[in-house]
């Protein structure tokens, strides 16, 4: 009966009851969906990043990654290959590159950029380059050796299209100067321009023999089908390929974006913290009013024998249903923004320059976690509770005489 | 045997600047199955005294015991205690419970005694019988009239077995027809019960129906008669 009594006590005044409910409502919802907007963003973020050419391991010689030179390549593939075939789980892919800094130029114009020589048919399994990426022209084949593929933003700045030449410049293994005139075959486009402008994709033949490397490669991008065993995949293939071998998680490759990411949590309870404070004050106040009305009630049941603990209990109670309905009620109105917005996805075209120098994508796709949920729906339960014991425990602490002189 | 003693109690009330005696010496024994009346004008403490016989109030010095539990020994929530198992109230305004309905508001206290809910439940229909309200079980208070409302919180106050009802103006907010039945209820729980009775009234009638009548003027005991039987 304690909780049957708690719950009519809340209908008591509904649309008291009402306003409280929205307030609550209106705080978890805003807790949530500012949530899910910055989970959104920080997974765009992690899913570009990883897409263009990071994938969840890569393997390098060592000294590769401080030195991107083409002297720190990896010559005993076999090794690597018969590696991955042990360790790899079943649905992971990877991808085979030789990866140097080159000089681009033509008629028109040069600069620097990053020539990618890689096998076209595993590399579209590994990162976003593909048939699908290409704006204009085609994607590479076996048969083509002497075609490249650059990006339209390379496009536009080198002021050239598909059939123009393009000569790039590096260094090959015997310190000397390589160069090749390719003939551009396809224009990709990626989700943020400085993609573009970095990357220029060749066959990893043409690359070989361009930077006299007949065996070697630069890196191993692998894409795994889940994150969950990352770190101990990592760890696997290090233990495996031993010295001479360094194997790195995107984690350790963007630090950037796992700092942020690791900022995040910690942000998110400070946002929940401080959005539950403004909610807390409607809250305190609405338990505060319903409490003073019925001192006199409380009096008539603390001179029934009602002990002082019990008349806390009850208000808290009273609290609890209040929390627990609107948390929910907060939720299920969440979940509904977010299935829609999720599927629709939120264009941030017209914020696109500054997007990209955040490295977010242009349409942000809101996420939640389960865990988000639990927290926020805690946060706001467990503080409620809190912030209610102050006008239960006033409740308690008056006399019957005092209490019954209330009106 | 006397179910109440009460010894040179005294009470002081402060009203801003001012102390206001609302009892000085006052000491009265009243014996178990009694049917007694405070009389007294506004102000005279009769209501001061039926608190602190009630363990609702403290008073400054003196002592009371109540069937046999003497209160400056006790704790908070011994009184509490005590009152629970022991005491039943009745309040001029009623003071039942409003989202509850009126076998709820009887169960109520036997809940808070831990009575098991088959007995409760058979415990307060028949009280309800008992005071005539067979047919309103489910009304909520706002349902009942003021008569009807006020049987309840007498409903209520015995339901508990208690040793002693301390009523304070039961009958102030009633008519004169529905007081006098609600009197004549009270009457019989004494007679069938043996329930101490002890009333703080200025109503006549109830005067008239105490067995006893204890005068009160200006906090202190003005006259104190028992009608012959």
């Amino acid at each position: 009966m304690h909780c049957q009594l708690a719950w009519r006590n809340i209908w008591r005044n509904p649309r008291r009851t009402a306003v409280i409910l929205t307030a609550i409502v209106i705080g978890v919802w805003t807790m949530l969906m500012v949530t899910a907007l910055m989970r959104g963003v920080s997974n765009g973020m992690v899913k570009n990043a990883v897409s263009t050419l990071t994938g969840e391991i890569q393997i390098h010689a060592q000294g590769y990654r401080s030195d991107p030179v083409i002297e720190h390549s990896m010559t005993d593939i076999t090794r690597v290959e018969n590696t991955l075939a042990d360790v790899l789980p079943g649905k992971a892919v990877y991808a085979f590159r030789i990866r140097v800094n080159a000089i681009a130029s033509n008629a028109r114009h040069s600069g620097g950029l990053t020539l990618v020589g890689m096998v076209p048919e595993t590399e579209s399994q590994v990162s976003f380059i593909g048939p699908a990426a290409m704006r204009a022209g085609r994607y590479l084949d076996e048969t083509d050796k002497n075609g490249i593929l650059i990006g339209a933003a390379t496009a536009d700045k080198f002021d050239t299209e598909v059939g123009k030449k393009l000569v790039l410049m590096s260094q090959d293994t015997a310190d000397e100067m390589a160069s090749r005139a390719f003939r551009i075959t396809g224009i990709y486009t990626a989700e943020m321009s400085s993609t573009e402008k970095q990357f220029a994709f060749v066959h990893m033949d043409t690359a070989r023999e361009m930077l006299k490397l007949p065996d070697g490669i630069s890196e191993v991008c692998i894409r795994l089908p889940d994150d969950e065993n990352l770190d101990r995949t990592a760890s696997d293939l290090r233990a495996s390929l031993g010295d001479g071998f360094a194997v790195h998680t995107w984690r350790e490759i963007l630090s950037a974006i796992t700092a942020y990411l690791a900022l995040f949590d910690g942000f998110m309870m400070l946002w929940y913290v401080v959005t539950f404070i403004a909610m807390g004050f409607g809250i305190i106040n609405t338990t505060l009013m319903s409490v003073f009305e019925r001192m006199r009630e409380f009096g008539v049941l603390k001179a029934l024998g009602m002990k002082p603990w019990w008349i806390v209990r009850g208000v808290l109670t009273e609290s609890v249903f209040l929390l627990l309905l609107g948390t929910a009620a907060g939720d299920l109105l969440t979940i509904v923004t977010v299935g829609v917005l999720a599927a629709t996805g939120i264009d941030l075209s017209s914020l696109a320059a500054g997007a990209e120098f955040a490295g977010m994508s242009r349409i942000i796709y809101p996420s939640l976690t389960v865990n988000d949920v639990g927290m926020a729906n805690l946060v706001v339960c467990l503080l409620g509770v809190v912030v209610c014991t102050y006008p239960a425990v006033k409740a308690a602490r008056f006399t019957p005489v005092e209490a019954m002189a209330h009106t | 045997m006397n179910i109440v003693e009460a010894t040179h109690i005294t009470r002081t009330f402060q009203q801003g600047d001012i102390a206001v005696q609302a009892l000085t010496d006052v000491s009265l024994s009243i014996e178990k199955g009694g049917f007694v009346a405070l009389a007294g004008p506004s102000g005279s403490g009769k209501t001061t005294l039926l608190n602190i016989i009630g363990g609702l109030d403290t008073p400054d010095s003196g002592s009371i015991v109540l069937d046999g539990n003497a209160f400056e020994d006790m704790s908070r929530s011994q009184l509490a205690d005590l009152r629970l198992h022991r005491v039943g109230f009745v309040f001029q305004a009623y003071n039942l419970i409003p989202v509850l309905s009126a076998l709820e508001n009887v169960e109520y206290v036997m809940l808070l005694q831990g009575v098991p809910e088959k007995e409760r439940h058979d415990r307060a229909r028949s009280i309800l019988d008992d005071v005539g309200l067979e047919n309103r079980y489910h009304r909520r208070p706002h349902e009942l009239s003021g008569g009807q409302q006020q049987r309840v919180a007498v409903a209520r106050a015995i339901v508990s077995n208690p040793s002693i009802v301390l009523a304070d103006e039961p009958t102030a907010n009633l008519d004169s027809e529905t007081g006098k039945g609600l009197l004549e209820i009270m009457k019989d729980m004494n007679h069938r019960k043996n329930v101490t009775f002890v009333f703080s009234t200025h109503d006549r009638m109830v005067m008239d129906y105490a067995r006893r009548l204890i005068r009160i003027r200006d906090g202190q005991v003005e006259d104190d008669v028992t009608k012959n039987a």
